[in-house]
């Protein structure tokens, strides 16, 4: 599996004219990599994932997948969002199994017992998700982290060759976003998932990357890529080490470089403060 | 919040006994009024007659086979008006509601057309229908079709963006969208839409029948007011009022029941 990114770019048309999103940008994401996008808000980080998922069209480059063209959507480029997007009409494995009722998924090639495996192991990712309990539930009975739970099973069910993750956490609390975090490691480790994972986390990108692509504020660039250093097994306190804490500073610290004061903040935040009360 | 003050906050759910109380009393203040009203001798008693008097007429029109081979006849003429509209109304409206170019092409015209009176239709009607059945069950789907189509398009365009979006990442193709996605998302919708258009349906089966028709429940009130029989009026105003809570009854209870799914919170 190799997802090649080639001088991508994306420019808005407006009334007031044009305004560039994204720079050219281009990158490689190969087998069974963990890949995160991080930046500033509008640096144009999640509109990349949404063009490699062919949700989003560039206006320049071109997005190839194992030497193919995108052009539009497919179950080989799965996506998770970041709002929840189970079909609320359907319980938690229908949701699950909802790739198995697509014309463009069955595989006429392949056996019974092919199949059947295939749903198996539909049924093994929510076990493995802790949803065992809940296959005959709807939507709208689930906390907000299982509902993340049950959209990446059902992402995963229809065999992407990449998993496209959109901020997936960042709906949820502190610490149903930690589970998640270690679930996501757990799965991706496991079953070899090549995940794109855009955040704004910072730890939350070191702790679950093999790899960070960095951008800066729009109009957005990649301007630093850092190979994490950590291996496969990753125990939550991993966070608590000297290096985390390194890469983690280094991190904040070009993402700060977007915000540094200026002349024109002091000057309001004077004002602000000699406001007669 | 202490006391009665808790029943007052903005939005805020009462216990349902005492909901179901306000019910009874809203009603039990109309009829209070219409009594006190109808023998207080401000109003003709010809004109507004008392309860009881009513109550009693009611008991024999019921009796009767009148009543009910009136509202036999304009139950199956709503039904029919209304089944053609749903019939019509509900793919043109997801059809509508999924493509711009279609939505481009119908839209306009059928708001243009909905903003056209029903009842300055009703010579057209005749003319082509003539004064059989036909006119009145056409004048229900001018009526309802219009409105229905474009509200079914909008229930369709109210589906999140991104559950199609996401079909698309598990390999749907735009018929299975259009089929899997949005059609089940909107379902509740569309049957509320269904709800309203029912309602509406009702309003103009009594436009129908007053204006041409030999029997059924608007042409028997309009037969009453020729011979002043008010009493058989309120009879068949408060039938057809008690009609269309029924049936707006029944399609919600039929739609908790079919959606229960949806997030009820939201509508």
């Amino acid at each position: 599996m190799k997802l090649e990114v080639r001088a991508v770019e994306k420019t808005y048309a407006s009334k007031k004219g044009a305004t560039q999103a994204l720079l050219p940008t281009s990158f490689e994401v190969g087998d069974a990599e963990f890949v995160s996008l991080v930046g500033p808000s509008g640096c144009g980080k999640s509109t990349t994932l949404y063009m490699i998922a062919g949700l989003d069209e560039p206006t320049g480059g071109e997005i190839l997948l194992d030497s193919q063209r995108v052009a539009g959507p497919g179950p080989e480029r799965g996506m998770v969002f970041q709002n929840y997007t189970l079909f609320p009409w359907l319980t938690v494995e229908e949701n699950t199994k909802f790739p198995f009722r697509l014309e463009g998924n069955l595989d006429l090639t392949r056996t019974s017992g092919e199949v059947m495996s295939d749903i198996g192991r539909a049924y093994s990712l929510l076990d493995l998700m802790g949803l065992a309990s809940f296959y005959k539930s709807y939507p709208r009975e689930l906390s907000g982290g299982m509902k993340q739970r049950v959209a990446i099973a059902r992402a995963l069910t229809a065999k992407p060759k990449v998993l496209l993750m959109d901020e997936p956490f960042g709906a949820l609390d502190a610490q149903t976003r930690e589970e998640m975090q270690e679930l996501l490691l757990l799965l991706s480790r496991h079953e070899k998932i090549t995940t794109l994972f855009v955040t704004h986390d910072v730890e939350e990108a070191i702790y679950l990357s093999t790899r960070i692509l960095v951008f800066s504020g729009r109009p957005g660039r990649i301007i630093r890529e850092i190979k994490v250093p950590f291996g496969t097994e990753r125990p939550p306190d991993i966070k608590l080490t000297r290096e985390f804490f390194d890469l983690k500073r280094e991190l904040l610290g070009l993402l700060a470089h977007d915000r540094a004061p200026t002349p024109e903040r002091d000057e309001l935040l004077r004002k602000l403060v000699t406001r007669p009360s | 919040m202490r006391g009665l003050a808790r029943y007052w906050a903005l939005r805020q759910d009462v216990p349902r006994a005492l909901y179901y109380s306000a019910a009874v009393a809203g009603f039990g203040t109309v009829v209070l009024a219409w009594w006190w009203l109808s023998h207080s001798g401000f109003v003709e008693t010809a004109y507004l007659p008392p309860p009881e008097t009513v109550w009693e007429t009611a008991g024999e029109l019921l009796r009767g086979e009148t009543l009910w081979s009136d509202l036999k006849i304009s139950f199956l003429r709503v039904t029919a008006g209304f089944l053609l509209s749903a019939a019509l109304g509900v793919p043109l409206g997801i059809w509508i509601g999924s493509f711009k170019l279609v939505e481009g092409f119908m839209q306009p015209l059928t708001e243009f057309v909905r903003y056209v009176p029903v009842p300055a239709l009703i010579p057209i009607l005749m003319l082509l229908f003539d004064l059989g059945e036909l006119s009145k069950v056409m004048l229900i789907f001018v009526g309802t079709f219009f409105q229905l189509t474009l509200m079914v398009a909008d229930e369709i365009r109210r589906v999140p963006y991104e559950l199609l979006q996401v079909s698309y990442t598990l390999g749907a193709r735009r018929g299975e969208s259009i089929r899997l996605v949005l059609w089940n998302a909107a379902k509740p919708g569309i049957f509320d839409a269904l709800r309203l258009c029912n309602g509406w349906a009702w309003t103009y089966l009594v436009v129908a029948e007053l204006i041409a028709a030999n029997e059924g429940l608007g042409f028997r009130v309009l037969k009453f007011y020729r011979f002043v029989q008010t009493p058989k009026i309120f009879v068949y105003l408060i039938l057809l009022g008690a009609v269309g809570l029924l049936l707006d009854f029944a399609f919600r209870k039929m739609n908790q029941r079919l959606f229960h799914w949806a997030d009820t919170t939201k509508r």
